[in-house]
């Protein structure tokens, strides 16, 4: 029997669109409470942010959820687009595109995975 | 080893000679600032790890100036990748068939539109359900 080799693109290319849909859906109202409103004590109650509040946030299952699912598909997203715009200008796919991009992003999972498992549940 | 030179086109700044493609750079440009804004994130995540004082310093760090204003560019650059995702589904996503006829390309744009507008408001209220 043959064996064909099946290609890994379609996995790259789903992790980019769920990526892609997250931060279009919640990427900017995120961006504006954790980036501008916290930290200017505008609109929200003032801890919001508080130690305790986020720490029960990244025990609780669907908070450690929510907080993987933004960091890894953000980062997953980005490095598929980025190590396809940088042939666009000019640096052609080969392995040292790949580490930057898909490289941070694998980082960047592993490193938030372990930190959720760490914080227990 | 041939020491021939054959001729190859330039193709530096290609992109800047069409508004189409000046524009295609732009959106295409919005995945450095979800990437910045995800390492951000994931360092808050690290220090939350760390234990209080080190949360509280991540905390602080976002008081920064400079933190506020990347933000505000992280949030220009987000929101314009909310606006081109969902302008491209008509190119980027197969065809949605209703009562046997193609839904037209600005009711699909449109509804991404609405679904985002209500998914960031959705998070507001949620985020303030949980905080008081």
């Amino acid at each position: 029997m043959k064996t064909r080799k099946r290609s890994n693109a379609p996995i790259f290319w789903g992790l980019f669109g769920a990526g892609g849909m997250l931060a279009a859906l919640f990427g900017p109202m995120l961006v504006f409470i954790t980036g501008v409103a916290i930290p200017l004590g505008l609109l929200l109650p003032a801890g919001t942010m508080s130690y305790p509040k986020m720490l029960a946030f990244a025990q609780n299952f669907i908070g450690k959820g929510f907080i993987f699912a933004v960091i890894s598909l953000f980062l997953w997203h980005a490095a598929h687009r980025i190590f396809h715009s940088l042939h666009e200008i000019g640096i052609h796919a080969g392995f040292g595109a790949k580490l930057l991009t898909y490289g941070v992003a694998l980082i960047g999972t592993v490193v938030s995975a372990v930190v959720l498992l760490r914080v227990g549940f | 080893m041939s020491k021939r030179r054959p001729y190859v086109r330039p193709m530096g700044g290609w992109w800047k000679k069409n508004p189409f493609y000046v524009e295609y750079m732009v959106h295409e440009s919005t995945a450095l600032f979800v990437a910045a804004y995800a390492i951000t994130l994931l360092v808050g995540l690290v220090r939350l790890g760390q234990g209080e004082a080190a949360w509280n310093g991540w905390l602080e760090a976002m008081k920064s100036p400079l933190s506020i204003v990347a933000h505000l560019a992280f949030l220009v650059a987000i929101a314009y990748h909310a606006f081109t995702w969902f302008k491209l589904f008509p190119l980027t996503m197969p065809p949605i068939i209703v009562n046997g006829k193609k839904l037209e390309p600005e009711v699909v744009v449109g509804s991404g539109w609405t679904a985002a507008i209500l998914a960031a408001l959705a998070l507001l209220g949620i985020v303030w359900r949980i905080a008081a």
